[in-house]
């Protein structure tokens, strides 16, 4: 068996193979399919300062090989999230890393204080990537101004391992990515969902109630991968990459892009026991080609 | 209660009509079927099918026992189902299962329960009368289709109780949709109803009316099955709540339905 240990931005995970926020809830949900502890680490649901109640249904459309949701980062707040959840998946033989969202600046470090005083969530993620709500969320991540601004006013109030999570939706990931390095970022995660529509022609109508949603899946992929790939020529803490990946041959790609770990998001709804295979699958795929650690793969790909 | 991810072996696809197919299913490896309640679905991966990327959530129709196994109705929707209903004997099918609640009982024994259903909203009604009759009430079943040859499986409801039939063009039972129908002078202990959405919420509006409880099974478009996603949320008393965990069985009074 190959050395499967990667680290994170001080953070120490068994293997490099994670849950993508809002595909996994927190965990629980999976844990008839799966031995839990077996992942390198859950990113739960997204949660924000006060309770949110999401967008209308319809929120989901399946498209050729993927999907569109516009759930509108519905949670019942980070509160709630301390008090009744946080005690049910914290003892969870894992990283469990909360991903943190808000309308404004101060909502993200208010959530962000609230989480640091949780002594089992040794990481956030920060979302300035959704493109399913109206304020905050993505408004922050499209710009280096505005993704700097945030990751900055959290660092000062978070000491643990802050990852940020970046949105495809921009002219250049590598300058955010970039601008949020310069501001204390531990690691980076990307891709979040891309911006997408899909219509009902028959009734001449938006299959999702927001018009407008995320794309995911595996479509997304070979996006993920370029980015991935451009991120990592540009920054220097840990990148972990996502988007599409539903095979171990998929984040290997990821790793071998520039990744140090990756995150397995809308296929765990179609193979609710996918990331134990992908688990298994990096290992067999290293000790076949002779190598003793999965860092020797992160950004190994051969070019001309 | 315990979920799995399991293969299937169909060991029968039967052509109920035109639309409809009623697929009998086994566990590939032999195994006993876990156990299932009534109202609840399985979420079934469509092999070789490239356009459909999910797994399509479908109502456990009727669980065999003796013949270890699991009664799909499957209605031609879309690509999904569509290359389902055409999937040959012998096939295997990965499901996750079982998923979702079930339906409540009623409070008393001697006031028989309505089960109502429309078109393939049938599905999840059989094994629920199925168990009502077992455990020693006497469920009624009013069916409502478009026309005669609409109806499905009625030979499967009568074996277990009274049917009452409603068909648009008035080719079997009563003429009319479901609501219109005379059964209605009587009481029930509990309505139960599945089927598309006017027709569950005029049934509930009945239900109300009468003043006697109502549960509906719903269908909104899922994802994951399991509660993760929040896709298929349903909008209640309770906030938004998804479909594939807190339901898809939902007393109409937690819900935010104008009835």
């Amino acid at each position: 068996m190959a050395n499967l240990r990667v680290e994170i931005g001080g953070l120490q995970l068994k293997n490099p193979v994670m849950t993508a926020s809002g595909t996994f809830g927190y965990g629980i949900e999976f844990a008839d399919f799966i031995d839990l502890s077996r992942l390198g680490g859950i990113i739960v649901k997204g949660t924000t300062l006060e309770a949110r109640e999401g967008n209308p249904y319809p929120r989901m459309a399946e498209t050729p090989s993927g999907m569109l949701n516009a759930v509108g980062l519905q949670n019942k707040g980070v509160r709630y999230f301390a008090e009744h959840i946080y005690p049910k998946i914290k003892d969870i033989d894992t990283h469990i890393i909360v991903n943190v969202s808000g309308a404004c600046i101060d909502d993200y470090v208010a959530t962000a204080e609230i989480i640091a005083s949780l002594p089992a969530i040794p990481a956030i993620e920060l979302n300035i990537s959704c493109p399913n709500v109206k304020q905050g969320g993505m408004a922050f991540g499209t710009s280096c101004s505005g993704a700097a601004s945030v990751v900055k006013a959290v660092r000062k109030v978070y000491p643990k391992t802050l990852i940020v999570k970046l949105s495809p939706n921009v002219t250049n990931i590598a300058e955010i990515a970039s601008a949020v390095e310069a501001e204390g970022a531990d690691s980076v995660s990307l891709i979040n969902t891309l911006m997408g529509m899909a219509i009902d022609a028959e009734r001449r109508r938006a299959l999702l109630s927001t018009v407008t949603g995320g794309l995911s899946g595996a479509c997304v992929k070979p996006v993920a991968l370029r980015m991935v790939w451009q991120v990592a020529h540009a920054v220097k803490i840990p990148i972990i990459g996502l988007g599409g990946i539903s095979s171990a041959e998929d984040a290997i790609e990821f790793l071998l892009a520039g990744a140090s770990a990756v995150q397995i998001g809308t296929a765990n709804f179609i193979d609710p026991a996918i990331t134990v295979k992908v688990i298994d699958g990096i290992d067999d795929y290293l000790t076949r080609h002779g190598f003793a650690s999965v860092t020797d793969i992160v950004g190994a790909l051969e070019t001309n | 209660m315990k979920k799995y991810i399991l293969d299937f072996t169909l060991t029968e696809n039967k052509a109920l009509h035109d639309a409809y197919v009623l697929l009998k299913l086994t566990p590939a490896d032999g195994a006993p079927l876990p156990p299932m309640l009534p109202g609840q679905f399985v979420n079934i991966l469509v092999p070789d099918s490239p356009k459909t990327y999910l797994r399509r959530p479908i109502s456990i129709h009727n669980v065999d026992m003796e013949r270890n196994e699991l009664w799909l109705l499957v209605r031609k929707a879309g690509e999904g189902t569509k290359h389902l209903a055409a999937m040959p004997t012998s096939s295997i099918i990965n499901m996750v299962v079982p998923l979702g609640n079930t339906f409540s009982y009623p409070a008393q024994k001697h006031v028989a329960p309505l089960l109502v259903g429309g078109g393939v909203g049938v599905a999840p009604l059989l094994y629920w009368g199925k168990e009502l009759l077992r455990q020693g009430y006497a469920p009624q079943f009013l069916l409502g289709a478009r026309s005669k040859k609409d109806l499905l499986q009625l030979e499967e409801f009568a074996a277990i109780g009274k049917v009452h039939i409603a068909t648009d063009d008035g080719s079997f039972g009563e003429k009319g949709v479901v609501t219109q129908h005379s059964v209605w002078n009587d009481d029930f202990s509990f309505i139960y109803a599945c089927g598309p959405k006017p027709m569950m919420v005029a049934v509930a509006s009945k239900a109300k009316s009468k003043q006697t409880p109502c549960e509906v099974s719903l269908e909104n478009t899922m994802a994951c099955g399991v509660g993760a996603c929040l896709c298929c949320v349903e909008k209640t008393t309770q906030g938004h709540v998804c479909v594939c965990k807190e339901g898809p069985i939902f007393n109409t009074e937690q819900l935010t339905w104008q009835i």
